[in-house]
């Protein structure tokens, strides 16, 4: 073994000190641009943090890929889903043009549309892949409500940072950032492939975001609610998919 | 920068046994853009899956790892970037690039080679050069591995990523779609291990704590002279 010299010790000191202060100074920016996932705890918390700081400075204003038409799969697949709840059943019982969509928070005028006044907003439609965690994927049309038009009709204040979004399950509930709540494709979907958004794929509403993987992409979304953190929401990890072991970004 | 062998191991296998992981919630590999249940596949691994939705020859349905297991993988192949861009850096700027991993001149063609298996298949003792150096063989094989298995495994990993791709969408166009990027990601994996296994069989050929020992402190027993020279990857020592 060698003995280490007194400029080798210095050296290292001062390295070790610049790498300290280096780390407390991104920590501030990285606070201050709103670069951290709500799930950056624990052991995995640096590699999720690395991967949402690297998107949000890459991929902010990207748009997902879109494909032609004849790129739609012709044998999509709708995966599990869990039993209907009762509210469900309720709701298609009365029809799903009285589906409710409540939108509420940190917005200037709470409001709670109907999927009827929902499709009456400008349509748009895309033609994107939904990406499973598992490995799988599909293309298909998406027609709906931007998410962004409604954010705008109800007036979201500036504080705002995040969007989470619920559903007939109160087990299944979600959130994601205002880069793509306010994403120009990012969808509330109620049309699929030139019809309506069949049960089995979300329908009557599901809430599409396709720069992210599909779990994130909720079925049968009853509401919105705007705000600034999400430590309120269930055990404050964002959404969850966290609480069942999986991250809350999923832009990977 | 010898920990930075140390750090891609740990990073290689986290990724190793993580991605076993995620492949056994979809043991099916498509060719293309898309791919499910729906289509048939390219070819099916003979795994039982962790979805009771994939149809397997299996009656059980395994376990779901998924969650940590995507954790890890993507923690660790953060390290694995992160290393890996230190040691490219690190072996441009002193030299082990070009003195040990690049062929020498005279080794650049394929004759080289030839008497490099040849000296293998004679069980011949590593002459003077081959005892401080790589030999042409050695050094194409860690050429390989650096410059284009890594690489490919970093790009077609992230061809994955609808994030990433989101804002590079040639890097997934290229490939042949997302799930011939999964299916060239898998076999990338098998080319790494491939690889692993005859470096870790040639370590233990040519005395494996002795080399060991010698990739953790910079130093290795001389079986000659009975001192202690330095290492090739001794050379690099100082800057670690």
């Amino acid at each position: 073994m060698k003995p280490i010299s007194r400029r080798k010790l210095l050296t290292s000191g001062l390295a070790a000190t610049a790498g300290v202060a280096g780390l407390a100074v991104a920590d501030r920016l990285a606070q201050r641009y709103a670069l951290i996932p709500p799930d950056s705890g624990g052991f995995y918390g640096p590699g999720e943090t690395l991967t949402y700081a690297a998107q949000r400075i890459l991929t902010t204003h990207s748009l997902a890929r879109e494909f032609p038409r004849s790129m739609i799969s012709k044998a999509p697949f709708a995966n599990s889903t869990a039993p209907p709840t009762d509210l469900f059943k309720q709701l298609e019982a009365k029809g799903f043009s009285h589906w409710p969509l409540a939108v509420d928070g940190m917005v200037a005028h709470p409001t709670s549309f109907s999927l009827g006044e929902l499709k009456s907003f400008p349509v748009r439609s895309q033609i994107t892949e939904v990406a499973c965690e598992e490995g799988w994927s599909y293309v298909a049309e998406w027609i709906g409500t931007p998410l962004i038009n409604l954010l705008h009709a109800v007036g979201t204040l500036p504080q705002a940072r995040y969007v989470v979004y619920f559903t007939t399950d109160p087990d299944w509930w979600e959130s994601i950032d205002m880069a793509d709540a306010l994403h120009p494709q990012t969808l509330l979907t109620w049309g699929m492939n030139d019809g309506d958004l069949p049960v089995a794929f979300g329908g009557p509403l599901r809430l599409r975001v396709p720069r992210q993987l599909g779990y994130k992409s909720l079925k049968y979304v009853t509401k919105l609610t705007v705000t600034d953190s999400l430590k309120k929401f269930g055990s404050g990890l964002g959404s969850m998919e966290p609480e069942y072991g999986y991250s809350w970004y999923a832009g990977i | 920068m010898r920990v930075t062998h140390w750090l891609t191991v740990v990073a290689f296998f986290a990724l190793l046994v993580s991605g076993c992981e995620i492949v056994v919630s979809h043991p099916r590999f498509y060719w293309g853009e898309t791919g499910n249940v729906m289509v048939r596949p390219l070819f099916t691994l003979p795994i039982p899956a962790s979805r009771k939705t994939v149809p397997t020859r299996y009656s059980f349905v395994a376990e779901d790892q998924n969650g940590w297991s995507r954790y890890l993988h993507f923690q660790a192949a953060w390290l694995a970037v992160l290393t890996g861009l230190v040691y490219g850096i690190f072996i441009v700027w002193s030299g082990h690039l070009r003195e040990n991993l690049l062929p020498a001149p005279a080794d650049r063609r394929w004759r080289a080679y030839g008497d490099v298996i040849a000296k293998y298949l004679r069980r011949a003792p590593p002459d003077e050069a081959e005892a401080v150096s790589y030999n042409v063989m050695q050094r194409t094989a860690y050429l390989g591995v650096i410059f284009v298995l890594f690489p490919m495994m970093i790009w077609t990993g992230l061809a994955m990523s609808p994030s990433f791709t989101s804002a590079l969408p040639l890097t997934v166009t290229l490939l042949g779609g997302r799930q011939s990027a999964r299916t060239l990601h898998f076999f990338l994996t098998w080319a790494l291990v491939l690889f692993v296994v005859v470096h870790v069989t040639m370590v233990v050929m040519a005395g494996f704590w002795n080399r060991v020992r010698a990739m953790i402190t910079g130093r290795m027993a001389a079986p000659a002279a009975k001192t202690s020279i330095v290492a090739p990857t001794g050379q690099i020592e100082e800057g670690a």
